[in-house]
Order: C-alpha cells, then structure tokens, then sequence
C-alpha cells in the first residue's frame, strides 16, 4: 500500500505509467467501468473544495465503486475535537480509500502514519495538492505529447501558489525544460524554490514582468490569479493587476500550437474572450482531472481491468 | 582571555559561533537552571578567529543533542572532578523529534497539541531542518 501525499512521491517512472494508465482510461472507458466494483471512496473535505470532491467522486462512479464522505470540518468528528489520527482509524473500517482534504498543513501526512488504507493528500491549505499536478502533468502529456523541450511560462501569482511550486518541482526533473516567469516583484517565486530547486537542478529560467516580451517564445502558458490582498497597497495592484490579465490580444502574439493552463477557479487574469480560443484547455483540464484520479485510485488500490 | 574559574562537575560548551551562545543559552532554557551559567563571547580562537563558549555548572540532564541543529560546529566537553571526562562534537541527526518546535501556525501541530513535533535534515551542507509535516524550514 502507497500514500500520496506529494507529487514527488511518484519517480518519473510511476508518473509515466499513471500517465499511460489515464490515457488508457480516456480511450477506452467501458473497460474500466467495473474495475472498482465493491470499493469504495472516502471523501473527508475538512473545508470545502466542490471541485476537488466532485473530481475524486467522479472518478470513483465512473470505475465503478461508490463514495461517501463528508465535506466541511463542521460536518465532522473534528468538531467534537478528534485528531486526525483518530478519524482516519475510524475511516479505515468504513472505506477502502481515502481522499482528504484539511486546511492544516501535513494533516494527509498525519493520517498516512495511522491509516491502513490509501491515503491522497486532496489539498492540504497552502502546501501541497498532488492530484492537482498530476492534472496538469497528464494535461501537458496529452497535448504536447512530451515533457521535454518545452519553455513554460508561469504568470500572475508565483509567490503564494502551491499549484505553481509544484507543477515546476515536478517537471525540473525532465530535460531541457525551460521556465519564464511573469509576476510583478511581490509576486516572484520564493527564494528556496529559486536556490534549492531551479539552480540546485541547473535549470534555465528567468524572471519578466510584461506577459507581451515573453508570448511568442512560451509552448505552454499557466496563469495564476493575482488577488489583490497580496499587494501592499491598492495602487500598486491597480498600476500592475492589467498586465496579468490574459486577453485576445496578446493571444495573437502566441505561437499556433501554445496551450493555456489554469488551476481554476479563474477571476478577471483570463477575458472570457479567451476561452473560445482553441489553445484555451483550462477547462479540459478539470476533465483530465478526472482521468488521472482514476489512474490513481485503481493504482493505489492495485486493480487492473479484466 | 577574560578568566573564568574551572568547573569540578559539569558542561563547557566550547566552538560555538561568536555571537551564537545567548541562542543556544535560550534554546536548553538555561535561565530555568539553579547552576551557575557563564557565556563568554568572542573568546580568541585558533580555529575559529572568535567563538563564544558556554560554562554550565552542576550535573545536567539537558537533551544536548539539540545543539547540532542549532550549531553543528560546536563541541561538547563533559566535566567530573575537575578533568575532561568526555569530548562530544556533535553530528547533525537525520530526524529531530520534540527538540524544536514547527512555528508554522498553519502547520497540523498547531492544531493537534498531541502530536510530536518532528524534524527532518534536508540539506546536511547548509543545516537546513524541515518540519515532517509541513515542510516549513526551521529557523532558530
């Protein structure tokens, strides 16, 4: 039995395989429509994330099993005061995995030590939510065809955004990977990302802050939401908050074949008038979400089609 | 150098960074001690150019092996009878657990009182200590 607590716990190897299992999945749904019959999910949302827990319930019906859960912390025994510890030996007897999501940073952790099925990490506050790599990992795959040889552009919020921290520490490990990185100053990536990933690794990026200098050069753009209480001041967000936004515009100025990315849920950094473009897959993404909670779940639970 | 009288029984603290003994002096929570404690600051060194050192007096029970998180350079001599009995230079330990605390308030240990607070080395080179749980770099 295998936890998922960080996308790095997957080698390259394994997410390949996840990969190949989600595209499998994609193509052939009958054949995995019964693989999970008698399994079944728990769902243990300690804050709510509809997205996330209708994802992972999806993935779960669509092989088969069946789900149940609960979806705030108030709704749970944690309001009566149990540790996460206790709950996740309680789950254990009820399901045969478990999807859990916790505003606490390291709480899948804590129940990976104590639980005796699965356990995948469903977004733990601001530090780690594998699952949403994985999306955007299988996303990638799929449309590009390859992780390598790829410059990726990162835009808006790249201080404070787990799903950009950990998109980049997932593919430093693939060759000639290149990143560009689009924030205004108080939003750069942090420091350790900085020294312990990206030069620790040899990694060629750098740090712009005009979207317009860097469309023609990227194959893939991830943008981000820049929220306005992360700015010191109001003018500050107002004078830089344009030059992140997404719009047809400066779609014109991207190559034919580059894809926009977005973990969602998207504010004002995308202009509707985007979405219809073609190289706009942010909302396949939430599909791909599901194919690869699929992999996972028949992957951690060990069952294969017939 | 500044003399300050031998030990019969106890702990010098010796090779500490020069600036870095009142760290240490919070850390084993010295001012809780009813011993005699001398700190001696920018002491001359061979090795070091300066280092501070710390004289504790008295039989300690103090879990030293704290020391090598806060300071790997360090050494620890073990005082009985007036004589050296034990030289310690400490190593760092690949996981720490209830020495230091993860001050991280979004971190699980915050919420959960009861669960140990554990450390993990991640970078031997640059001592860098990461909480389990939450991976949040411990700074002294």
């Amino acid at each position: 039995m295998k936890h998922v607590i960080n996308a790095l716990d997957f080698t390259v190897e394994e997410i390949d395989e996840l990969i190949a299992i989600a595209e499998d999945i994609m193509m052939y749904p009958d054949k995995y429509s019964e693989v999970c019959k008698g399994k079944k999910l728990a769902t243990c949302f300690y804050e709510p994330s509809t997205r996330t827990r209708l994802s992972f319930e999806s993935a779960m019906l669509s092989l088969g099993g069946s789900v149940l859960g609960f979806s705030s912390g108030e709704s749970s025994s944690a309001a009566k005061g149990e540790s996460v510890a206790d709950t996740i030996r309680m789950i254990s007897c009820y399901a045969d995995i478990c999807a859990m999501r916790h505003p606490k940073e390291g709480a899948p952790f804590v129940a990976a030590s104590y639980s005796s099925i699965p356990v995948i990490n469903a977004g733990d506050g601001g530090h780690n939510h594998p699952t949403q790599t994985l999306t955007d990992l299988l996303t990638i795959k799929n449309l590009k065809g390859r992780f390598s040889h790829l410059t990726v552009g990162f835009c808006g919020d790249l201080k404070f955004g787990r799903t950009v921290h950990s998109l980049i520490d997932a593919l430093v490990r693939y060759n000639d990977i290149k990143f560009i990185m689009i924030s205004p100053k108080e939003l750069e990536i942090p420091d350790y990302l900085r020294k312990e990933v990206l030069d620790a690794r040899g990694t060629e990026y750098r740090e712009v802050n005009i979207l317009e200098d860097v469309m023609p050069e990227l194959d893939l753009l991830y943008m981000t939401r820049v929220q306005q209480e992360r700015f010191f001041n109001e003018e500050d967000y107002i004078r830089l908050k344009d030059s992140f936004i997404l719009d047809n515009k400066k779609m014109s100025l991207a190559k034919e074949d580059m894809f926009i990315l977005h973990p969602l849920p998207r504010v004002n950094e995308i202009a509707v008038e985007v979405d219809s473009d073609p190289r706009a897959v942010y909302f396949k993404q939430a599909k791909y979400g599901v194919y690869i909670r699929m992999a996972l779940i028949m992957k951690l639970l060990e069952v294969v089609p017939c | 150098m500044l003399n300050i009288g031998g030990l019969k029984q106890g702990v010098v603290i010796d090779h500490i960074k020069a600036g870095g003994a009142m760290e240490i002096y919070r850390y084993l929570n010295l001012e809780k001690l009813d011993c005699s404690v001398a700190i001696i600051k920018n002491a001359k060194s061979k090795k070091m150019g300066k280092k501070d050192i710390i004289k504790i007096e008295g039989p300690l029970t103090i879990d030293l092996e704290v020391l090598g998180v806060l300071d790997h350079t360090l050494t620890i001599n073990i005082i009985k009878n007036d004589e050296i009995v034990e030289k310690k230079t400490l190593t760092l330990p690949e996981l720490v657990t209830n020495i230091i605390k993860c001050k991280n308030p979004r971190c699980i240990t915050a919420a959960e009182q009861g669960l140990p607070h554990k450390f993990k080395l991640t970078n031997r080179e640059n001592r860098v200590y990461r909480c389990v749980y939450c991976e949040q770099k411990f700074k002294g």
